[in-house]
């Protein structure tokens, strides 16, 4: 069963792609072996933060996602 | 209150808008309003605002709660464009309606710095030598500080 990963702006351009479908369930220990180094090293930054189903954790390292969830990749916003 | 916040996929006129902000609102004393375009300077050819549909009009209207919280207002508007623009397109229209100005004019200026600096909104340019990605400006995050937020 799947985890929607959804990578926002450069993330996006990083993952070579809008979103990606992985194994549930991900964790934030997770990520790096999933999503590659490039993508981990930038999620590393305090200013990127992660979303699941729309709820901005506060601790991104409590990632605990489950099947049908989705979790967004969200680099610091550049402001409207 | 009326409220009307909205995230907008293609161009929209800040003119009538407000003129059907200001329609709406007879018994107000005074009416506020912002206009944000993309800046014709350099040679940014398109500018594309990414927005997120869990986030950013989720996050709109927190700020717009929170902006009720801090001024009696008698209406607030913020539209917002997400997508495509062109130099000299209107990204962000906010106003307020109020019976005192002094409430419509902070109101829309802490709308704005908290627009720029808090709100889900992501930018890239298209520059001759291609996309180049947007990052925050510390001048607004020291612009939404003089408010406590």
């Amino acid at each position: 069963m799947a985890v929607t990963v959804v990578f926002i702006g450069k993330l996006a351009d990083l993952a070579g792609q809008g979103e990606r479908e992985v194994t549930a369930p991900l964790e934030w220990a997770d990520l790096a072996g999933v999503l590659g180094e490039d993508l981990a090293s930038a999620l590393d930054n305090d200013r990127t933060k992660i979303a699941v189903n729309g709820a901005v954790l506060a601790d991104k390292r409590s990632l605990r996602a489950q099947d049908g969830d989705e979790v967004a990749l969200l680099p610091p916003v550049s402001g409207g | 209150m009326a409220r009307d916040v909205q995230l907008l996929e293609k161009g929209f006129s800040p003119g009538k808008a407000l003129g059907l902000f200001a329609k709406a609102h007879p018994l107000s004393g005074g009416i506020a309003s912002f206009v944000g375009k993309v800046r014709p300077d350099g040679d940014v050819k398109v500018l594309e605002l990414v927005s997120y549909e869990h986030l950013t009009l989720p996050g709109m209207e927190t700020l717009a709660n929170m902006v009720e919280g801090r001024w009696p207002l008698d209406g607030l508007l913020i539209h917002h464009r997400t997508g495509y623009l062109r130099p000299g397109a209107a990204i962000v229209l906010v106003a307020a309606a109020a019976r005192h100005r002094r409430d419509a004019f902070e109101a829309v200026d802490f709308a704005m710095d908290h627009l720029k600096s808090r709100s889900w909104f992501w930018k890239r340019e298209k520059r001759s030598d291609g996309w180049h990605w947007i990052e925050p400006r510390e001048q607004d995050h020291e612009d939404a500080s003089r408010w406590d937020i």
